[in-house]
């Protein structure tokens, strides 16, 4: 906006008279902070709490260079989304909360069996453990064939639990891997 | 909502013209809170104590589902839960979004003796500059809502600013966009009150809420915050909400008639401090505080 | 959801029940409001509590919970006999016409006809549609009774009244089974008073008055109707409901069911519950013998009056298993070896949620994997859980927050020397939090919507796909240089990711949506797909292995014009929320299932003025605004039935064989746990063929005991299941758990707010404060006095509150049975029975 002489003069005015009583009041024309999120990238994400499923836009610092790992300053709904319009709910509302968390789980960890605490693993000996765990199990307890004698091919010993925001992508790959083990025992939070 | 810096149209404390004012005039702005399809979610608690990126508070289980007793410095919007029974007997849970209400005549602004700790800009939002607040709490007793809440430890009050951050970008303020039902709308005075009057008459022709009504009390010179109300002849049910609010008569003579004389005491006042700065030096900033 | 979010803004009328919506749902929850605001629709809100759902209702009436039967057949009692039902609607979209054989018997006793007093469960064969042709009035059929013991099947050829009158037809079988259900009993069973329930009554039916069919009502439901022993017949009492008053398929209509996650839509979609495949494919048994016996089985024909015509979409299940094994296994799923069938295992018994712990506690199940799931703290009886897990000798977690799952050997109460004593090897494995995944999820209104990652896993956490992968290569390496048992699934399990330790879920996306294998050609339209193209959808697939699809539902999603899921275009050119280049729904972006019957038999829009499709009489082909759920070219005068899933085309008043397990109509039960006997027929009170659970873990409480009050258990607004502890903005909004006590209860047993009370089942005790309330009024049930009480669920011994030692450390479902659903295997979190006493 081009500021008018006359309001310059006016605006002069001002300054000149409350400074007479010795104050200076032009910061007050200063917004009290600045927009916080004027220079962020937007990110779509979607909420994943309940089934609306509403829109949320991500605000990070850093423009996803390579060399840059993307600091989230803000989230707020995504206004285009036809369902929740930009709006959010207060869980929705304080998903920055749940980004930055103090509390996230940051390394894998063990118990051993009798054991009383957590003690740190590396992911490769983790896997390894893992996959001896699931071997032995499925392979001491798989059934072939049934009391009449029907090919039935499972394997009762071991269940899987999913979660509820797991994506569609990953379940998929849990019912590939998992039923490809012979697992009957698929199941996921859509149960209860 | 506006393009460009807010004008300032009122300035606490301060003698003559405001500064800026008349160099642009925006429309005014209003908040319309519709009690009638609050769900008492507390979204807007939560998008706006993350726009301001206010510290947690630690709360405790109090038999309501009301966050906490009161507003607080770090928590300006808050929603009232009251169980109520209308005198035909019917039950109601009731939720009020409580927080500033931006009068057109505010009351802080009126009592506030600190150049430029309130400001009042010309599209009707009354915002805290903390910069220039002294603690001193006259807003407190100025104001008729009992809204503007006290940090002991770095003296200032604090209210709703209406996010004159965002409304000055453009945007709609952090709980106007949160709010899942769209009970809170934002706009002009004139939209909201259009909005809120068709709103009122819906009730009243379609629901069995037949005294509906729109809460924009005169006593203050109507507000930028109004509320649709199932009962307008009852605001008091939604947890205190005076039904006829006025600015204490102190204030009013305070900045009235007496307008010379309180600018002379805050002058003294000035010259008080500056002789105390001269004597002891700056004071200390304590720990915490927000700079 | 039949319809979507956005849809409920057409309704006219809402019933909301069995859900919260405002307080679970709240973004999805403003187009109920803005239906208020904008069309003056009412809203009837029926729920054991005064909710922030009933602050906005226009009709709030409390009911005791796990009596919703017995209300919603009250309703379908008064639209019968007031006439608020939509006749020619009812005639043709439903099977109110079809004919049942004699021999078939409502259960007037509490038992339909062909019960199994040993086995606990019915010989269904009674519950069959009759053979014949059209009859009128009371005449005879043309067809044969079905015979007992025959092999159960529907009949190619269904008798049917089209009068309705006929005391044989479903119609007239409906109205004597819910005659029962009158006011009185209504007001007998659920505890609201007649009046109420009949203003209740009056309002919703409102709508279909003299038979005007342009106005639409809607039911909301979520969990209060399946967290239940007979939830399944809840949600159908509600279809039968719908359907008589011809709401199903209309815009602002339909039975929307709220599902709680963000993505358990999908994981049903996708099959990640035991008996399903991808796409709703039902499970191999080990009697289907080879995959051809399979098909046969799952492969229904149609049924339906000759003169009708019946699109019987899973006529197209091979389809659909063939190219599904063809994404699974590739090359190794041959023709000639039965498509892999042998990989699959075979299931013939129930392998849902709670036999998990079942089985585990019995020394079955050994190692347990969870991902983003907390089963303890999910429960039910999660002391149960937690005994279960203790003889397990593996655990796997991968997950955000530390949970009451991996934490279990130090749940409260178990001393340092039973923690030596468990056995259990845990791996706690930080995986990834929503913002930093992509990928999509399937929403309540079937919409896949595609999310980008914005931010990197933090410290050393991983994708979870990177996890998974990571272990199965590592298993597949073991049976690949060691060998073992039966490795062929699991050696040749399709895996071609271009980072097979991390798949891409782009590569996993389009590999759901599925690709040709081989040219494939469409014979209608001449369209001809090649090889290792992207399907355009699911009328592509073929069962001679030329295509390759995960999950059928899904094809489409992704085709060579890229990933519909990704698109962002929120126009919505026809203003009924449809926005039909927003994302992509299953199946084939139709918006409304069953968007046929939004016209009427000649095709024309019930309503003008929320026109969804219709037929175009010179185009010879149904047209629209949504994309029509229907075969495109059929005429009218054809008379296809709109609901092309089902075999017989049609609505289903009636489940007809084995649709069911307890019953062909919803007849009221009483929960597991229940303060009075059935007042329909007190010597068969519950559902006859729930079965309850027998490990010393299982209790299940009397009002004879003392367990006198009813105990329901929900979420609140500011919370998020078990995750939003970890998150100080929630805690700080609601920091603790407490119990909802009638002001009434209160007062007689000197309870203020604030004080801590003690809530015991017969399986554990639970101590919270109480929050005195009077939006828990008591009720007179069957001419008792009673009370209820309700507990929010979202607390436990890990979170922000907890590890501080500011809160109890109970999980609230210490208190709730292990008790299922025989239909849908979901346990009765609601309505079970508890002491209250001053703690």
């Amino acid at each position: 906006m081009v500021a008018s002489r006359r309001s310059f003069i006016r605006t002069g005015a001002g300054v000149i008279a409350a400074s007479i009583l010795g104050f200076d009041v032009r910061p007050a024309y200063a917004q009290a902070k600045e927009l916080k999120i004027a220079r962020t990238t937007e990110t779509r994400s979607t909420c994943p709490y309940c089934s609306v499923s509403c829109g949320v836009i991500i605000h990070t610092l850093g423009d996803k260079a390579k060399n840059v790992t993307a600091q989230v300053v803000h989230v707020e709904g995504d206004p285009d989304h036809p369902i929740n319009r930009g709006t959010l709910c207060p869980k929705g509302s304080s998903l920055m909360q749940d980004i930055m968390n103090e509390r996230r789980l940051l390394k894998p960890q063990v118990r051993r069996p009798g054991s009383d605490k957590w003690e740190d693993i590396g992911w490769d000996q983790a896997y390894d453990e893992i996959a001896r765990h699931i071997k032995k199990t499925r392979d001491e307890g798989f059934i072939e064939t049934d009391a009449q004698g029907r090919k039935v091919n499972r394997c009762e010993s071991i269940a899987w639990n999913g979660g509820c925001t797991d994506t569609n992508e990953f379940n998929y790959l849990v019912v590939k891997t998992m039923r490809s083990l012979g697992l009957c025992y698929v199941e996921n939070q859509a149960r209860v | 909502m506006s393009n460009g810096p807010l004008q300032i149209k009122a300035v606490s404390g301060q003698a003559g013209t405001p500064p800026g004012q008349g160099a642009s005039r925006d429309y005014d702005v209003c908040k319309l809170i519709d009690v009638t399809t609050c769900i008492g979610c507390k979204a807007c608690e939560v998008a706006c104590v993350e726009w301001n990126g206010y510290p947690f508070r630690e709360t405790v289980f109090d038999n309501t589902y009301q966050t906490m007793p009161d507003l607080a410095w770090n928590y300006y919007n808050l929603i009232r839960f009251n169980e109520h029974t209308t005198p035909e007997g019917e039950f109601q849970w009731l939720f009020r979004k409580d927080g500033c209400l931006h009068c057109a005549d505010p009351g802080c602004l009126r009592a506030c003796p600190a150049e430029g700790a309130i400001v009042q800009y010309s599209n009707g939002i009354v915002d805290f500059q903390q910069e220039y607040c002294i603690g001193c709490q006259y807003c407190v007793t100025g104001c008729p809502f009992n809204i503007p809440k006290f940090n002991p430890e770095t003296k200032k009050v604090h209210k709703c600013t209406l996010c004159s951050d965002r409304v000055g970008a453009g945007l709609e303020p952090a709980c106007i966009k949160a709010c899942p039902t769209g009970c809170l709308h934002f706009g002009s005075k004139d939209d909201m009150l259009d909005l809120a009057e068709k709103r009122a008459a819906q009730l009243r022709e379609h629901t069995s809420h037949k005294n509906a009504g729109v809460y924009n009390p005169a006593g203050v010179g109507g507000t930028h915050v109004m509320y649709v109300l199932h009962d307008i002849e009852n605001p008091e049910a939604y947890g205190g909400l005076p039904k006829d609010p006025r600015i204490p008569l102190l204030v009013k003579i305070w900045k009235g008639p007496l307008k010379w004389l309180g600018n002379l005491a805050m002058t003294a006042g000035i010259v008080g401090v500056a002789v105390h700065y001269l004597r002891f030096g700056p004071k200390k900033t304590e720990g915490g505080e927000d700079k | 959801m039949t319809n979507g979010w956005v849809d409920i803004k057409n309704a006219d009328m809402m019933l909301i029940m069995g859900g919260n919506p405002a307080e679970n749902h709240p973004c999805g929850f403003k187009w109920a409001i803005e239906a208020k605001r904008q069309r003056n629709a009412r809203m009837i809100v029926v729920d054991p509590r005064f909710t922030r759902t009933a602050a906005t209702a226009d009709l709030f009436v409390q009911i005791r919970a796990g009596s919703d039967i017995a209300f919603l057949g009250g309703m379908v009692n008064y639209a019968i006999a007031n006439g608020r039902v939509a006749k020619e609607y009812l005639a043709n979209y439903t099977n109110a016409a079809f004919l049942i054989p004699e021999g078939f018997a409502l259960p007037e006793e509490g038992l339909y006809s062909g019960f199994n007093t040993e086995t606990r469960s019915y010989d269904r064969s009674s519950w069959n549609y009759e053979a014949g042709g059209k009859v009128t009035g009371t005449g005879d059929t043309h067809g044969p009774a079905a015979k007992a013991g025959a092999p159960a099947a529907l009949p190619a050829d269904v008798a049917y009244d089209p009068a309705l009158e006929h005391p044989r037809c479903v119609y007239q079988l409906l109205k004597k089974h819910y005659s029962r259900y009158t006011p009185e009993m209504v007001e007998r069973i659920t505890g609201i008073p007649k009046d109420q329930f009949l203003k209740a009554a009056e309002m919703y039916t409102s709508i279909r008055k003299d038979g005007d069919m342009s106005r639409v009502g809607t039911v909301i439901y979520a969990v209060g109707w399946t967290h239940h022993s007979f939830g399944t017949q809840i949600i159908r009492t509600a279809a039968i409901l719908q359907l008589l008053m011809g709401n199903v398929g209309r815009a602002g209509g339909g039975v929307n069911a709220l599902r709680g996650h963000s993505n358990i839509q999908g994981a049903t979609d996708v099959a990640g519950i035991f008996d399903n495949l991808p796409g709703y494919i039902k499970v191999p048994t080990p009697a289907d013998g080879n995959f051809e016996g399979w098909m046969a089985r799952i492969t229904p024909k149609p049924s339906k009056p000759k003169e009708w015509d019946s699109f019987n979409y899973w006529s197209n299940t091979p389809r659909f298993a063939v190219s599904l094994m063809k994404s699974m296994y590739g090359e190794a799923a041959k023709k000639e070896n039965g498509w892999a069938y042998d990989y699959l295992p075979k299931v013939d018994r129930e392998y849902s949620w709670v036999h998990i712990f079942d089985d585990m506690l019995r020394g079955k199940v050994k190692g347990l994997i969870a991902f983003g799931m907390n089963s303890v703290a999910i429960g039910p009886n999660s002391s149960k859980n937690i005994d279960a897990l203790k003889k397990a000798d593996f655990l796997v977690v991968c997950d955000i927050y530390p949970e009451e799952t991996s934490d279990f050997w130090r749940a409260p109460g178990i001393t340092a020397e039973e923690t030596r004593q468990i056995k259990t090897e845990v791996y706690r494995l930080p995986g990834a939090g929503f913002a930093e995944k992509d990928g999509t999820f399937v929403n309540s209104a079937r919409w896949l919507q595609w999310k980008w990652a914005a931010v990197p896993t933090p410290g050393d956490a991983r994708l979870d796909q990177a996890v998974l992968a990571g272990i199965f290569l590592k298993v597949r390496e073991l049976y690949r240089t060691e060998g073992g048992k039966f490795p062929d699934p699991i050696l040749n399990l399709t895996w071609n990711y271009t980072v097979p330790g991390n798949p891409p879920l782009e590569e996993v996306a389009k590999e759901l949506n599925g690709r040709a294998l081989g040219e494939v050609e469409d014979k209608a339209s001449g369209a001809v797909v090649k090889a290792g193209q992207q399907l355009p959808g699911f009328a592509m697939l073929r069962d001679d292995g030329s295509t390759a699809c995960g999950n059928w539902i899904w094809c489409g999603s992704w085709t060579e014009a890229g990933a519909l899921t990704k698109r962002r275009d929120p126009a919505d050119p026809s203003g009924l929320g449809i926005h039909p280049n927003w994302a992509w729904s299953w199946p084939m972006n139709r918006r409304v299932l069953y968007n046929r019957a939004s016209c009427d038999v000649s095709g024309k829009p019930w309503d003008k003025t929320r026109a969804q499709v219709w037929w175009n009489e010179a185009q010879k082909k149904w047209v629209g605004n949504d994309v029509p759920d229907f075969k495109p070219d059929s005429q009218p005068k054809d008379h296809m039935g709109p609901f092309i899933m089902n075999p017989d085309g049609v609505g289903r008043l009636f489940g007809p064989l084995a649709a069911f397990a307890d019953g062909p109509f919803p007849e009221f039960y009483e929960p597991i746990e229940s303060p009075i006997a059935n007042p329909l027929h007190p010597q068969q009170s519950s559902n006859p063929v729930v079965k309850k659970y027998t490990t010393p873990m299982d209790k299940y409480g009397t009002a004879a005991e003392g367990y006198n009050i009813i105990c329901t258990t929900y979420r609140l607004t500011e919370h998020y299941h078990y995750w939003t502890k970890n998150n100080p903005m929630n805690v700080q909004l609601v920091p603790e758990p407490f119990v909802e006590v009638p002001a009434e209860l209160a007062d007689e047993m000197g309870i203020r707010g604030g004080e801590k009370v003690k809530v015991s089942s017969v399986r554990a005790t639970y101590i919270a404060k109480a929050m005195v309330t009077k939006r828990i009024k008591p009720m007179v049930v069957d001419g008792k006095k009673m009370y209820q009480i309700g507990i929010p669920i979202h607390f436990g011994y890990r979170g922000i509150q907890e590890d501080a030692g500011k809160t109890a450390r109970t999980l609230t479902n210490l208190l709730s049975p292990t008790v299922t659903d025989p239909n849908s295997y979901t346990p009765e979190f609601k309505g079970f029975l508890v002491k209250l006493e001053k703690a």
